[in-house]
C-alpha cells in the first residue's frame, strides 16, 4: 500500500463534518502555520516539497507563490481552481465531496502564506451540489473561528467564498477563470501580465488547483523535506489519479508518484485490469489533452524502460513516443475501441469548448471535427489524414491560451500512433459508416 | 423589451443580495453567474430577455452584459426546456462505457431526439460534454443530481421516479 496524504481518512464515517475532521487531526496545519510560522517560511516549505501544480501543467507551486507581487495597500487574492473539466478527470470532485474540510484547511493555510484576506473557490457550475457541501463546511469553519476575523487570536482575517461557474471548459484556464469570476465571458487574457501581478480585479492573485491546495496541508504539517521524500525524482509526493474507461475498478486512487503504469492498470490495488480479459489497446494517461499512447509505448518507453506514473517518465521520449501526466485523468481503451471515433469525439469537445477568440483554434477545431466526422461516417478521403495533420500543426502554439494545443495534441498523437486506422476508414468507407463502438478487427499497429 | 412576467421570490431576491455582498465594492458584476442560476431556477428553467433584464437591474449592470454572458455558458438555457432536462455526458470516458447507447435508449423511450422536449413538457434530452463523472459512466445530470452507472433498468426507474415527482429540477436544488 502506498502512502496516503490526501485520502487517508476518506472512509472515516462523518469525515465531511468539522467535528470528525478535527478528531482525525484536521486543521493542525492552520494552527502550526498561524502560531509558529511566518508566511515566507510556509512558502519556503512548499518550495522544498517540490510540489507541482496538480491541475495539469505541473508548474512548481512554491515558485508560482514566490512570483506573487506584494505592492503595499493593494489586496492579494488566492483563487482555487475547482473548475475540473478536463475529460477523464474527476479527482477534485471526489475530494471536495468526500472530505471538504481538506480543501478549506488548505485554503486557510495557503491564504495566510500569501497574505490574502479574501479567497474564492471557483467551482464548475455542474458541481452545484458540491458547492453546497463546501458552503456547509465553510459555515462550520466560520462558527469554530477558523475563518473570519482575528483567526486564532493572531490578528489575521480571512473570508472564503464559493463561486459557481456556468458551464465552460475554458474557465479551467486561469485567466479565463478570473474573467468568469469577474462576471464576464470566459475569454483567456493575454499574458503578460500574469495573474501574480495583475489577476482578480487587477490585483496580485494566485490560482491553484484543488488538489494542489489540499497538498499544502501535509506539507506544512510534516515539512517540505518529508513530502519530497515521497515519489521519484522531481515528481514528489502523492497524486490523485482519476481512473476510467475500460477497466475493472474505475475510481480515484492516491498513488505515490513512481508506481509503474503496468501495476497501476493491472494490480487489484488500483484499476484491477481490463474487463472480460480483453486486451489493453491504448491509454490517455493525463486527461483528454495529452497524447494517446498505444499499449506497448504506455507500458515501456521507447528505450525499453518500465513506464512509471511520474511527470518525467510519462513524458519520456517527447511526443514522438511519450505523453504527459497532466491532470491524472487516466482513460484506458480496450481492444474494441475505434481510435478514429475517439479522436472525433475529442475534436467535437474542443470545438464546443473553444472560446472563439483566436482564429486558429476557433476555425481549426471546427475543421478537425468536420473532417474526423466524415472519416468516421464513411465520407472520408485519403488526403484527409494529411490535412488533419496540417491543421493541428497550425493550431499548436498559435493561440492565446493552451486550449489550442490541447485540441491539437490528441489529433496529432492519434495519427502518429494509429495512422493505419485512419487509412482504413478512408479506404473502406462502406465498412465504417454504420459502425459505432465496435469496429471490425483492425490491422495491427504499424510503427510510423 | 419583452413583456413576459419575471418571477423572483423574496427568498431568491434575498439570496441574490447576499451573493452581491461577497465582492469588493464596485465589483458586483462578479455576482452575475450565480444570480443567473437563481434566475433560471425561478423562471421555468430558462432565461428570457425579460428575465435577463431583471438580473441586470438587480446587479446594476447593462442588459447586454448579461446577454453576452448567458449566451457564452452552456448551463444557461435561452429557450424553454422541459421540467426535467436529462443532460447526458457523451465525452470519451462515457462513450467508452455506453453513452451513445444511453442516448439512443432515451430517444427511443421518450420518442424524441436529443435537443428536443417531450410534448407534455416533461423531459428534454440534452447531450453535454464531460461532467467529471468518468469513473461512474455512463451517466446523466438532471438538475443538481448526478445519476451514475446507468443501465437500461436504472434509466427506466429514473424516468418513472421523475414522472411521479412531476417537479421542475434545477441546479440550485438542495439535495
Amino acid at each position: 500500500m502506498g502512502k496516503k496524504l490526501l485520502l487517508e481518512h476518506i472512509n472515516v464515517p462523518g469525515i465531511q463534518s468539522l467535528e470528525v475532521y478535527r478528531k482525525m487531526g484536521g486543521y493542525a496545519s492552520v494552527e502550526k502555520a498561524i502560531k509558529t510560522m511566518s508566511p515566507d517560511e510556509i512558502v519556503e516549505e512548499v518550495k522544498k516539497s517540490g510540489l507541482r501544480g496538480r491541475g495539469g501543467a505541473g508548474f512548481p507551486t512554491g515558485m508560482k507563490w514566490s512570483f506573487l507581487a506584494k505592492p503595499a495597500g493593494i489586496p492579494r487574492y488566492l483563487v482555487c481552481n475547482a473548475d475540473e473539466s478536463e475529460p477523464g478527470t474527476f479527482k477534485d470532485r471526489y475530494l471536495m465531496e468526500k472530505i471538504p474540510h481538506a480543501l478549506i484547511e488548505g485554503m486557510i493555510t495557503s491564504s495566510f502564506a500569501l497574505g490574502a484576506n479574501t479567497s474564492y473557490i471557483y467551482i464548475r457550475g455542474e458541481y452545484f451540489y458540491v458547492s453546497r457541501i463546501l458552503e456547509r463546511a465553510i459555515e462550520e469553519a466560520y462558527a469554530a473561528g477558523w475563518l473570519g476575523k482575528n483567526i486564532l487570536g493572531s490578528g489575521y482575517d480571512l473570508d472564503l467564498y464559493v463561486q459557481v461557474g456556468g458551464g465552460a471548459y475554458i474557465c479551467g484556464e486561469e485567466t479565463a477563470l478570473l474573467e468568469s469570476l469577474e462576471g464576464k465571458r470566459g475569454n483567456p487574457r493575454i499574458k503578460p501580465p500574469f495573474p501574480a501581478v495583475k489577476g482578480l480585479y487587477d490585483s496580485p492573485t494566485v490560482v491553484n488547483n484543488v488538489e494542489t491546495i489540499a497538498a499544502v496541508v501535509p506539507i506544512v504539517n510534516h515539512g517540505g523535506d518529508e513530502y519530497a521524500k515521497i515519489g521519484i525524482g522531481k515528481s514528489t509526493g502523492t497524486k490523485l489519479i482519476s481512473a476510467g474507461g475500460n477497466i475493472n475498478k474505475p475510481g480515484v486512487y492516491e498513488i505515490e508518484l513512481g508506481v509503474s503504469v503496468e501495476e497501476f492498470i493491472f494490480s487489484d490495488e488500483y484499476c484491477g485490469g481490463i474487463p472480460d480479459g480483453r486486451k489493453l489497446k491504448a491509454c490517455v494517461p493525463g486527461g483528454s489533452s495529452v497524447p494517446i499512447l498505444p499499449a506497448d509505448l504506455l507500458l515501456k518507453t521507447s528505450t525499453g524502460e518500465n513506464r512509471l506514473m511520474s511527470y518525467e517518465s510519462l513524458s519520456e521520449g517527447g511526443f514522438a513516443t511519450g505523453s504527459m501526466l497532466g491532470s491524472g485523468g487516466f482513460i484506458v481503451y480496450d481492444e474494441r475501441a475505434c481510435i478514429v471515433r475517439s479522436t472525433w469525439n475529442y475534436s467535437r469537445f474542443y470545438h464546443h469548448e473553444s472560446c472563439g477568440q483566436c482564429s486558429p483554434c476557433r476555425e481549426g477545431t471546427s475543421w478537425m471535427e468536420k473532417i474526423l466526422h466524415r472519416l468516421e461516417y464513411g465520407h472520408g478521403r485519403s488526403e484527409d489524414i494529411d490535412l488533419l495533420w496540417d491543421i493541428q500543426r497550425k493550431i499548436e502554439g498559435n493561440t492565446i491560451c493552451p486550449l489550442g494545443d490541447a485540441a491539437a495534441w490528441p489529433v496529432a498523437a492519434a495519427i502518429r500512433h494509429f495512422r493505419h486506422e485512419f487509412e482504413y476508414h478512408a479506404k473502406y468507407p462502406d465498412k465504417v459508416k454504420d459502425i459505432k463502438h465496435t469496429p471490425p478487427p483492425m490491422p495491427s499497429r504499424v510503427t510510423v | 423589451m419583452s413583456n413576459q412576467t419575471v418571477k423572483f421570490s423574496e427568498e431568491a431576491l434575498a439570496e441574490c443580495h447576499k451573493i452581491i455582498k461577497r465582492y469588493p465594492s464596485g465589483k458586483q458584476k462578479s455576482a452575475l453567474l450565480p444570480i443567473l442560476h437563481i434566475a433560471q431556477a425561478e423562471n421555468d428553467g430558462w432565461l428570457s430577455p425579460a428575465t435577463m433584464d431583471k438580473v441586470a437591474e438587480i446587479i446594476g449592470i447593462k442588459s447586454v452584459e448579461v446577454y453576452e454572458v448567458a449566451s457564452f455558458y452552456s448551463m444557461y438555457n435561452l429557450k424553454p426546456v422541459g421540467k426535467c432536462v436529462l443532460e447526458v455526458c457523451r465525452t470519451v470516458p462515457c462513450w467508452l462505457n455506453g453513452a451513445e447507447e444511453l442516448v439512443a435508449y432515451l430517444e427511443k423511450k421518450l420518442n424524441i431526439k436529443a435537443g428536443e422536449t417531450t410534448k407534455d413538457g416533461m423531459f428534454t434530452i440534452k447531450t453535454v460534454e464531460c461532467l467529471g463523472s468518468c469513473g461512474t459512466a455512463p451517466m446523466l445530470q438532471c438538475g443538481a443530481n448526478y445519476h451514475e452507472n446507468l443501465t437500461n433498468e436504472k434509466t427506466d426507474a429514473l424516468i418513472e421516479k421523475l414522472k411521479a415527482e412531476n417537479t421542475r429540477k434545477s441546479y440550485t436544488d438542495i439535495i
